[in-house]
């Protein structure tokens, strides 16, 4: 073997002469490719391993948590729910379409390999500015690759944020969730036990596609990314209907004993962690892959990506049963081997050994790095925000305007009608609140459903960025009526091999740990995605939290939008003079700088332990969390759902006017109420020590707000309005 | 009454109709899987909506194919009811059921919201118990729902009372603004000239329950229900 063919593979040196240590000679070429894919970064988290073990992971509700393809939460009566979220970016940055497509497919299969019936999409987008005809090409493909899978296998896309910035020009993250719903005791596990088992593959047939496809997700992108469009896969929502249907039929009926789906790395990935986990072996025979062209290598069967293919272990009496039931569906089933007891994966083409390792040197023992991190330099020059320097903006009507159709607060209607978020009728909190609300058919609960983060505020401050993104995610969930339960992530960054990209990585998942212990909603797995970089530019560090959260009784939810003239509204929480990272100073002021708002979890829990319970006794006729674009923002869009307007009365107590409309501090929750509720509620927040003022009314066409007895918005809703719709799609015109 | 509702593998609303039939209005309803060969028994076939074969042709182009196709074209001939919704429409087209054909949206692209339906015929077994001027409000979720039918045809179908809905604004108007998906004259659903065949792109299943956000797609259930009763 020579250095180039393993390098070229994305292997070290010493990584390789690892592999010739464990098996005790030099690998052939097939084994060779194998460690390459099992060893990257995307399948090996050799990288973040480390740092990722100090995340809570543990809780009462935990039924499974990070290590298997997703992992799953009790929800009572013998329910659970079972979520997790993935990046496909590289993939979507060279090919839109098929990249977001495969994404959407891939995490269904996590959630339905597990056990449960999928019954809810979310994705978090990120691109390049829409002035660049590069980044509308990505928007366009990717919006409508998520649409074209989802909608065709009839899983509802019910939420997801979309921002745009120049930092994600070149390299878009896509990154899509996937909630399921199962049985507690129905849960399966991707684990090949019991020896002499068949194991059986399904699904679409083999091709060439995708090879290296994880070795491609962990480099850098560049001009020559383009020559890696062979690594992206091709999706068929279709085929994958039919496998979802199949395999679900098969688990309810217990005849499955593990189960695993085929993503990055393929079949060899499948085979050596469903043995790695049993601590068993298996014996597999190429020939009997069905193939999609002929004289397929041995190499290039082990490490194809084609997308809708399931490997199962099924007891032997099961066997004939099992591919009784996928050719009812139309599938291509075959027993491709069986388990052994020796742990080693032992892979045959015509009778003959091509490659012979233990499985679990696959699948565990890649070499753990804890790469060099330091503080990174860029953090001493936007630290420096004088806001003095700032002009208070005059003219608040201009600039609540050019907020309101800024992309990154904008409606994004033109995004989500494109996705069915309705099929499955059980969404009853539709696209454009904080959270997305699904009923449970036959039980009185729901759940809420929510992704988020602000990657300004993780670049500007990556430990509070991270503290930030899940306190954001489990507001957005409270507001709805739901009690948080649990977390997915989704950790975008650069490369990892650079100290100031590691430390970003370090310092988010610290905020992001601390959060998450603060409110109990433990981190039940995710996944990591690095080399986020164009040309040696990375991204904003953009770790996503995903996060679900359970309504008791899904009757009692709540959404953003005003419902009635007359009622009164309150400010829960304290604004300070906080503009840093704001997208006030982003839009207006053409700066990304300053200190992200500060975050007081206790603050935050106090908030929580108001708005819930005041949800549950029906108090509120509206909740809605303030984040970008600030109190102005919130008002306006609680006005949009029913054209209800509202007038507001501020004192500015010595704070800057952009910061009282603009600013983003946090822990703040805009309530509606029905006058005569309004003590109820106001005791309640006395009693959880949140501070609470009645600062308007509900009702008219307009928006008024004055500050300190001087008007200083009076906008038409209607007005407000049309430029928060139709921005997007002008600025794809 | 009782209703079967037709299960292609690609089928992905079949499950919202047996929903509202079975918990909602409380009547029978059982899947009728796509390779049986009899719908003997059934009183009402719902063609649902979804990609019935992957729809990676022409929507429904293969579904009309189907076993089960060759028997709810017989059932249709002998005047049983037959709703087809969204992909089901699609599939009553390519099987000839119904006139016209539907391209794909004129935006090209999917699109899910809210519609309201002007009702143009209180005539048919669909619609017999709806008040007059009584709008729908109605979702609609495709890609390809953008009716065509040739100028002849579509004389012959205003005459005869094909046009079952328009798509309209909240106040009734049928303007273009209302028009989702560059349909022909606003055509949101048309019937045979029996009338006992319905092919609609909104999704009356959808909009079943307050909690969905309307209830309206209830009444068309119930007219079908009222007709079927008047004609025992």
């Amino acid at each position: 073997m020579r250095a180039e063919d393993w390098r070229k593979m994305g292997l070290k040196d010493e990584e390789y002469l690892l592999i010739t240590e464990i098996i005790g000679r030099d690998p052939n070429y097939v084994e060779l490719g194998m460690y390459s894919v099992m060893w990257s970064e995307h399948c090996s988290y050799k990288n973040s391993k480390e740092v990722l073990r100090t995340l809570p992971t543990k809780g009462e509700r935990v039924l499974q948590g990070p290590g298997e393809n997703a992992g799953i939460v009790d929800i009572g009566d013998g329910l659970a729910v079972c979520f997790k979220i993935e990046s496909h970016n590289h993939p979507s940055a060279i090919e839109p379409y098929q990249g977001a497509a495969t994404g959407v497919g891939g995490i269904i299969r996590d959630i339905f390999t597990m056990g449960a019936r999928p019954i809810a999409l979310l994705n978090s987008l990120r691109f390049g500015t829409l002035e660049d005809v590069r980044a509308r090409y990505i928007f366009n493909g990717v919006v409508s690759g998520i649409a074209g899978y989802g909608n065709c296998i009839g899983i509802p896309t019910v939420g997801g944020e979309v921002y745009f910035d120049p930092c994600y020009q070149g390299n878009p993250l896509v990154n899509a969730m996937c909630v399921g719903l199962l049985e507690t005791d129905k849960i399966k596990r991707g684990q090949a036990s019991g020896t002499g088992n068949p194991v059986v593959l399904v699904g679409a047939r083999t091709g060439r596609d995708g090879m290296h496809g994880v070795t491609f997700a962990s480099e850098e992108l560049s001009a020559a990314s383009e020559e890696k469009r062979p690594a992206v896969q091709v999706g068929d929502p279709f085929m994958e209907k039919l496998l979802l249907e199949a395999c679900l039929e098969l688990i309810y009926n217990d005849d499955v004993v593990g189960i695993q789906d085929l993503g990055g790395a393929g079949l060899t990935c499948a085979t050596s962690e469903m043995a790695s986990r049993a601590g068993t072996g298996l014996e597999i025979e190429l020939e009997r892959v069905p193939c999609r062209e002929q004289g397929m290598t041995p190499y290039e069967i082990m490490l194809s990506e084609s997308q809708e293919r399931m490997l199962m272990v099924v007891l032997p009496e099961k066997e004939e049963k099992v591919h009784e039931v996928f050719r009812r569906w139309g599938l291509t089933s075959t027993t491709i081997g069986q388990v052994t007891g020796d742990g080693i994966l032992r892979v045959r083409m015509g009778g003959k050994v091509v490659a012979e390792v233990p499985a679990r040197s696959l699948a565990e023992d890649a070499p753990v790095y804890c790469p060099a991190f330091i503080e990174p330099a860029y953090l001493r020059m936007t630290a420096q925000l004088q806001l003095a320097e700032i002009p208070d903006s005059g003219d608040a009507e201009k600039v609540l305007l050019q907020l309101l159709s800024a992309p990154n607060i904008a409606s994004k209607e033109w995004v989500w009608q494109q996705y069915d978020y309705m099929v499955r009728t059980c969404t009853v909190v539709l696209p454009g609140s904080d959270a997305a609300v699904l009923r449970l058919r036959g039980t009185k609960k729901g759940l809420a459903m929510t992704v988020d983060c602000n990657s300004r505020y993780v670049f500007l401050d990556p430990y509070l960025g991270g503290k930030i993104a899940v306190a954001e995610a489990a507001r957005n969930l409270v507001c709805s009526g739901g009690e948080p339960l649990a977390v997915t992530d989704c950790l975008n960054f650069g490369n990892p091999e650079k100290a100031e990209i590691f430390w970003q990585f370090r310092k988010a998942v610290e905020g992001i740990s601390e959060a998450c212990l603060a409110f109990a909603t433990p981190v039940i797995g995710g996944n990591v995605s690095f080399y986020n970089e164009t040309n040696g530019e990375a991204i904003y560090p953009t770790p996503t939290v995903g996060m679900v959260g359970l309504l008791e009784d899904v009757e009692k939810r709540c959404t953003q939008e005003f419902k009635a003239d007359g009622d009164l509204i309150v400010l829960l929480g304290e604004t300070y003079e906080e503009l840093g990272g704001s997208e006030y100073l982003a839009t207006v002021h053409g700066m990304v700088a300053g200190r992200p708002p500060a975050l007081e979890l206790d603050k935050e829990k106090a908030l929580h332990k108001l708005v819930l319970p005041a949800i549950g006794q029906g108090m509120l006729n509206s909740a809605h969390d303030l984040s970008e674009g600030g109190l102005a923002v919130a008002l306006a869009e609680c006005s949009f759902g029913q054209n209800i307007g509202a007038s507001v009365e501020l004192s500015s107590k010595g704070l800057r006017h952009d910061s009282l409309l603009f600013g983003e501090s946090q822990s703040r929750v805009v309530v509606s109420v029905a006058t005569d509720k309004v003590e109820m509620l106001l005791a309640l927040a006395a009693q959880e020590n949140v501070p609470a003022a009645v600062i308007g009314k509900t009702g008219g066409n307009s928006f008024l707000v004055t500050v300190d007895g001087r008007e200083l918005i009076n906008l038409p809703i209607e007005k407000m309005k049309t430029a928060w719709r139709e921005a997007i799609g002008c600025l794809l015109k | 009454m009782k209703f079967g509702v037709v299960v292609f593998p690609g089928s992905n609303c079949d499950l919202d109709a047996y929903h509202l039939v079975k918990d909602v209005l409380g009547e029978q309803v059982d899947y009728i899987w796509h390779q049986e060969e009899s719908v003997a028994g059934f009183d009402c076939i719902v063609l649902p909506g979804g990609f019935s074969y992957g729809d990676y042709l022409r929507c429904g182009a293969i579904a009309r194919f189907s076993p089960v196709m060759k028997s709810v074209v017989s059932f249709a001939g002998g005047g049983g009811l037959v709703l087809g919704i969204c992909n089901g429409f699609q599939v009553l087209l390519e099987a000839g059921l119904l006139p016209g054909a539907l391209y794909r949206n004129i935006n090209l692209q999917f699109r899910c919201l809210f519609t309201h339906l002007k009702v143009e015929n209180l005539q048919t077994p669909f619609t017999v118990g709806l008040e007059a001027g009584r709008l729908l409000k109605i979702p609609i979720a495709h890609g390809e729902g953008n009716y065509y039918a040739d100028p002849d045809t579509l004389r012959r179908m205003e005459k005869s009372g094909q046009i079952v809905f328009r798509y309209a604004t909240a106040n009734g108007e049928v303007t273009d603004t209302a028009n989702p998906n560059g349909s022909l004259a606003n055509i949101a659903g048309v019937c045979n000239e029996m009338k006992n065949v319905l092919g609609m792109m909104p999704h009356p299943e959808r909009a079943g329950e307050a909690a969905l956000g309307s209830e309206d797609g209830r009444l068309i259930f119930k007219s079908i229900l009222k007709s079927w009763e008047g004609s025992r």
